[in-house]
């Protein structure tokens, strides 16, 4: 089923690291690599949910992906129409095309609104930016996007502090979409809002999806709010893809440990709700000092002698439904699907 | 249909732009003091202009009439050489107010503009701009002024206005550099950059609106401040040439011990101003403040 | 108001509590009429969005809000059970916000920790100096090296490792979980009966959510503590809590034990809250219900029940007065019309002929 989906983003060993400065001559002391060696691919269509604790790096991928942040190493390839791309080595121009692309929807609705400026002047600007200059066609566009969202167009002459958060978000996605992307990146865009108001956003996304065809990266701290969104979900811990798997079976199954523990810790609202629940130990070490080996071996509870040397791959497990991980428990079956698939395309070679 | 709406959200845009300011307006009457400011600033600089406009004598000596004390023909009594001092009051408030609202103005330009690039910039950039203002803050003014009047043989208004603007822009500098490296962080500053717009017009047209309020108020004191420094340079003798009557130069005819014992109009009255001026205008800088800054609650 | 129950069951009884606060020259109702029992022992969630005014519920029994509040209510009760003998605290008949009596409930009777551990610490100060300060303050005549045995105690209680090192670290060294840790740590450190928990876990990660609840279901468990629990996870209720209290715009919408609330949701607004939670699981194409609307303004709410402008089920009748509570079974209240079968619990009484 996978072969027939076309790939908008082909990540490729993505690294973004912060160096850390130290003394009056900035000497460069160390990194922080909130995102470390990622590799990935995004299908066009789908929501992709990347999910993980604070400090995982998952917001910085998705800036890393838009190229508000630099990326140290790797590749992001961008599909143009069947070419791929690579949009880190891209000039000035070529990236102030890519950014009607691709569209990010921040945390925070409430700072992301100008507040000096009336919603009509923060909508109309990325349009002139991007060269449509008839006012008429810019309004009919502010009206279109804002329809999708629900919210009438004569709200357009307010200030950002008349909307209540929900108003506000739905405001920003609108926004986004001003400029017609293929691709949304949304950055927790549910986490600042009240849990009533969450399910409207949610639901209000999941629409304009279908309508648009658009793309969803869908970063969230809140696992059942990134499944309940998700086709597809990446769990991420310092700076490590952990998993990659249908949704569906990353809920059924989960491999990694780490995913496991998520899954457990989080509270269900059923009071039937039988399930034992399994505590990690200790907290997220920091990513300036990251454990050897395995980032998460300190807290495994099934720490082998090699998780503390050597860093597990990502590799596939499953390969029916494309489910990936990095785990040195399943390192046997892995090797021995490669070696089937290696034998296969022996054979038909 | 477009067409019509357009119309239609700009007569609103417009109601709803008056209904806001009738509301600072209606906040800012209710205090009184910044009234008060605001009226005593207004008379002055109408008193001030409407003189120069008439152009009355300040210039000749008439010694016929030195010292007198204040009467019905001279308000403000005549000074050392015979000079009307109602006229001279009236006409040095023009230099005076003229020096300080250009000097506010300008060094808070500079210092808007330098803070912006810095904070927003940060880095290198920013290292090496606020080393240079703080190259400015160690050097004293009365230095520099001494400097240029050796330089250019002269004392001229010109000097005064270069000398007060290039060393009165550091803490406006700080103020913006300071507004700019927190509100850089915020999330509209993202989306912009998100919709590839450029550096300038994210610096100028989204953040610094943000940080007007502070400007504007701190301009407003700024002007009282380089009436003082005018003053007191003027006063020492290092300021405007002594045929520009300046509030300062004024009060430098009062120097000498005999003057201040015994015509005590010719002092009391600049110094009056200078002193009425300058509280004004940091009565209503207070009262604008409060009015702006409710505005972005 | 008669007393109506056994001091040594209930450890805090509050009736009719009335939170309003005054800005700009305007009254605005922030609690309203709210009433409820905890019995000792138990653990009570209180639910609802921010705005709901369950902070300032608990902030009015702590007694920390600021000038401009006003506290009413009939009754704000805490028993004290010590060594078998019950003694009663009136609370709102304390003048004082800050005196010295308010100051001998806080700490050593009932303790409160805060949402966000990075900002309840104090930076410049060692966290062990932190934690001993309350007990220096309530105990006349502890030395420091007692005091900082029990913090020690504490610590390794609580579940941080090398207390004896840690104990001399400053804030900063702290992760989010630890810090959090020591806010409980200071907390529970003159051993109250009321542990007051404020969000404990909203700026925290998932995996160290887990730990903290699990601290405060043992310290419920095996410490016999009270813990009131103000959250807006149905989650963590249904994990945590004994009984449910679910708020809306000041007042308490639904109040019940656990079961009661989860199995027999009656309050319109608890369920669309349930409903609209995405849970784990789902199945696929499975769509959340919304709740239209957005949470009102305290300032411009009229008569009548709060929630009637985004209820599915409201009727003009909704709108005319405030809403009584109905008692759907013993201890399980509701405030909704819809109940109106049911024999009265408080309030006024929407029909004449109803007690």
């Amino acid at each position: 089923m996978n072969e027939k989906k076309e790939v908008i983003f082909k990540i490729q060993n993505l690294r973004t690291w912060f160096p850390i400065t130290k003394g009056a001559f900035k000497k460069v002391v160390g990194h922080v690599k909130a995102v470390d060696d990622v590799s990935l691919d995004v299908y066009k269509g789908e929501t992709l949910g990347i999910v993980g604790e604070s400090g995982c790096g998952k917001s910085t991928f998705g800036k890393t992906v838009m190229m508000l942040e630099r990326a140290t190493g790797g590749q992001v390839l961008f599909n143009y129409d069947g070419k791929f791309r690579d949009i880190t080595k891209f000039n000035k121009q070529e990236m102030f095309d890519f950014r009607k692309k691709v569209q990010m929807v921040f945390q925070d609705p409430y700072s992301a609104l100008n507040p000096q400026k009336k919603i009509y002047t923060s909508f109309e600007e990325p349009l002139k930016v991007h060269g449509m200059h008839d006012q008429s066609e810019r309004e009919s566009r502010m009206q279109e996007v804002l329809k999708m969202v629900n919210i009438q167009p004569d709200y357009l002459m307010r200030y950002p502090h008349e909307f209540s958060g929900g108003q506000r978000q739905r405001l920003c996605i609108a926004r986004a979409l001003e400029v017609m992307p293929e691709v949304l990146i949304c950055d927790e865009p549910v986490s600042a809002l009240d849990v009533s108001i969450q399910a409207q956003v949610l639901n209000l996304m999941k629409d304009i999806q279908k309508d648009l065809n658009l793309t969803y990266l869908f970063i969230a701290h809140d696992l059942s709010v990134v499944q309940y969104m998700s086709d597809r979900i990446v769990v991420m811990y310092l700076g490590k893809i952990v998993e990659v798997a249908d949704s569906r079976a990353l809920y059924d199954e989960p491999l990694h440990p780490y995913t496991k523990a998520l899954l457990s810790a989080i509270p269900v609202p059923d009071i039937h709700n039988t399930k034992k629940r399994q505590v990690l130990e200790g907290e997220v070490p920091s990513p300036i000092h990251k454990p050897s080996g395995c980032a998460f071996h300190n807290r495994c509870p099934h720490c082998m002698e090699i998780c503390k040397q050597q860093d597990p791959a990502l590799a596939v497990q499953n390969a029916e439904n494309g489910h990936m991980v990095a785990c040195h428990l399943y390192a046997e079956q892995q090797k021995k699907l490669q070696e089937a698939q290696a034998a296969q395309t022996g054979q038909t070679a | 249909m477009s067409n019509t709406n357009s119309m239609s959200i700009k007569e609103q845009n417009k109601s709803a732009a008056s209904s806001l300011m009738k509301k600072n307006i209606r906040k800012f009457l209710r205090n009184k003091l910044a009234v008060f400011g605001l009226v005593v600033i207004v008379v002055i600089t109408v008193a001030c202009i409407v003189a120069a406009a008439t152009g009355i004598d300040y210039g000749t000596p008439n010694p016929t009439i030195m010292k007198t004390p204040p009467n019905g023909e001279h308000m403000f009594g005549t000074d050392t050489i015979g000079r009307d001092m109602l006229a001279r009051v009236l006409f040095g408030g023009c230099y005076s107010i003229f020096i300080g609202v250009f000097c506010a103005v300008m060094s808070s330009v500079l210092g808007a503009v330098l803070g912006a690039v810095s904070g927003y910039f940060g880095g290198k950039v920013d290292m090496c701009i606020v080393r240079v203002s703080e190259l400015f803050q160690a050097f004293p003014q009365l230095v520099l002024v001494m400097m240029l009047v050796a330089i250019l043989g002269t004392r001229s208004m010109g000097n005064m206005l270069f000398v007060f603007v290039i060393t009165g822009w550091m803490t406006t500098f700080r103020m913006v550099r300071n507004e700019f490296m927190s509100l850089k962080g915020e999330t509209y500053v993202k989306v912009c950059e998100a919709f590839g717009m450029s550096k300038s017009n994210v610096m100028f047209k989204q953040i610094l609106p943000n940080v007007m309020t502070p400007i504007i108020v701190s301009t407003t004191t700024n002007v009282a401040y380089f009436i003082l420094q005018e003053a007191s340079l003027s006063f020492i003798g290092l300021g405007v040439a002594d045929s520009t009557p300046t509030w300062g130069n004024i009060l430098n005819a009062a120097k000498s011990i005999q003057v201040v014992q015994n015509q005590w109009w010719i002092w009391v009255f600049p110094g009056a101003a200078i002193s009425l001026f300058v509280l004004a205008i940091n009565f209503f800088g207070d009262g604008l403040r409060d009015v702006l800054d409710a505005k972005q609650q | 108001m008669g007393k109506n129950f056994d001091s040594k069951e209930i450890i805090l009884n509050v009736e009719n509590l009335n939170t309003t606060f005054v800005s700009d020259q305007k009254k605005i109702r922030i609690v309203k009429n709210v009433s409820f029992q905890l019995k000792r022992g138990k653990a009570l969630a209180v639910v609802g969005e921010s705005g709901c005014g369950k902070s300032v519920t608990m902030n009015s029994i702590m007694r920390f809000l600021g000038r401009n509040a006003i506290i009413k209510a009939d009754s704000i009760q805490y028993n004290a059970l010590r060594d078998g003998k019950v003694t009663e605290y009136h609370i709102e008949k304390i003048d004082k916000p800050h005196g010295p009596e308010m100051r001998a409930l806080r700490g050593p009777e009932m303790s409160m920790v805060f949402q966000d551990p990075m900002s309840s610490l104090n930076p410049v100060y060692k966290v062990g100096d932190q934690v001993a300060e309350g007990l220096l303050q309530h105990n006349k005549g502890m030395t420091k090296a007692q005091a900082r045995e029990k913090v020690l105690e504490m610590f390794r209680k609580l579940g941080i490792p090398d207390p004896e090192e840690r104990i001399d670290c400053y804030p900063h060294q702290f992760s989010g979980g630890m810090k959090q840790r020591v806010v409980i740590a200071i907390a529970m450190i003159c051993n109250p009966e009321l542990i007051i928990c404020d969000e404990p876990t909203t700026a925290l990660d998932v995996t160290i959510q887990a730990q903290i609840m699990e601290l405060l279901k043992d310290m419920q468990v095996k410490d016999g503590k009270s813990i009131i629990l103000i959250t807006h996870n149905m989650g963590l209720v249904a994990e945590m809590a004994d009984e449910v209290c679910v708020m809306y715009m000041g007042r308490v919408v639904e109040f019940g034990s656990l079961e009661d609330v989860f199995d027999h949701t009656s309050h319109p607004y608890t369920q669309a809250l349930l409903r609209s939670v995405p849970v784990l699981g789902l199945a696929d194409g499975q769509k959340l219900e919304t709740i239209p609307g957005a949470t009102p303004n305290p300032a411009d709410l009229k008569g009548g029940c709060e929630f009637a402008d985004r209820c599915p089920f409201a009727e003009d009748k909704c709108r005319a007065k405030d809403i009584p509570m109905f008692e759907l079974s013993p201890g399980h209240r509701v405030r909704c019309l819809k109940y109106s079968s049911f024999p009265l619990a408080e309030g006024e009484p929407a029909a004449a002929e109803v007690k």
